[in-house]
């Protein structure tokens, strides 16, 4: 019976080999984050317009504080919300 | 002297002739102080994202330009004095926003030159341009 108990899957597991997440700041040479294009920026917040972290985004921390600058800015200037639902 | 960059947005209930003598008089006040105006560029009517003072739109306008660091108290205390000012902001450009900056103007006006007035679409195509 011991041998039934033993989960066999018709399919080999896919284990999932993580990728490798890395700044796309510093990959691309990007050296100053426009807070006036929120599209852009939008790329680095949730649906409700929060700011990412670092651990989902990838960003290294020298780029995560300016993205963090410049969305306050563009939430200063009205060009993104600073609350909302469904933004995306 | 520094480069500083400042953003306001004027009340949309403005007509555009009162719309421009408030962005004249702002002008006027960068060149009283002899402060150098690197660039201008008036975004027009666009949506804002929440409501300010119970206003949808505002009138959005940018100016570029270098001046001594004394000289951005006053500039705070003239826009809060002014009503038709909604919104504002002032800051200090590092060394990597002027030279984006630079780039930013070098785009516009080639764009400019190309296809007049398209001014929301070429901020956006500069930033494709800089994701490459």
């Amino acid at each position: 019976m011991a041998a039934h108990g033993e989960i066999r899957y018709l399919t080999p597991l896919t284990v999932d080999t993580k990728k490798k997440k890395y700044c796309r700041f510093k990959r691309s040479g990007i050296k100053y984050i426009d807070y006036k294009d929120p599209e852009f920026l939008k790329k680095f917040l949730n649906e409700q317009g929060k700011i990412l972290p670092r651990r989902i985004t990838g960003t290294s921390l020298k780029f995560q504080r300016r993205v963090a600058q410049a969305v306050k800015r563009a939430r200063h200037l009205a060009l993104l919300p600073y609350v909302t639902d469904l933004m995306k | 002297m520094n480069h500083y960059e400042t953003v306001f947005i004027l009340t949309p209930v403005l007509s555009d002739d009162q719309m421009k003598e408030t962005v004249e008089k702002f002008k006027g006040i960068l060149a009283e102080n002899d402060c150098k105006l690197v660039n201008e560029e008036l975004w027009g009517l666009r949506k804002l994202a929440y409501p300010i003072q119970k206003k949808s739109t505002g009138f959005y306008c940018l100016f570029e330009f270098e001046a001594d660091p004394s000289f951005i108290k006053k500039l705070d205390i003239a826009f809060r004095r002014d009503e038709r000012v909604i919104r504002f902001l002032n800051f200090r450009l590092d060394k990597y926003a002027v030279e984006y900056a630079e780039k930013r103007r070098r785009l516009r006006a080639e764009k400019a030159s190309q296809t007049p007035a398209e001014p929301v679409a070429a901020t956006e195509e500069a930033v494709e341009v800089k994701e490459k």
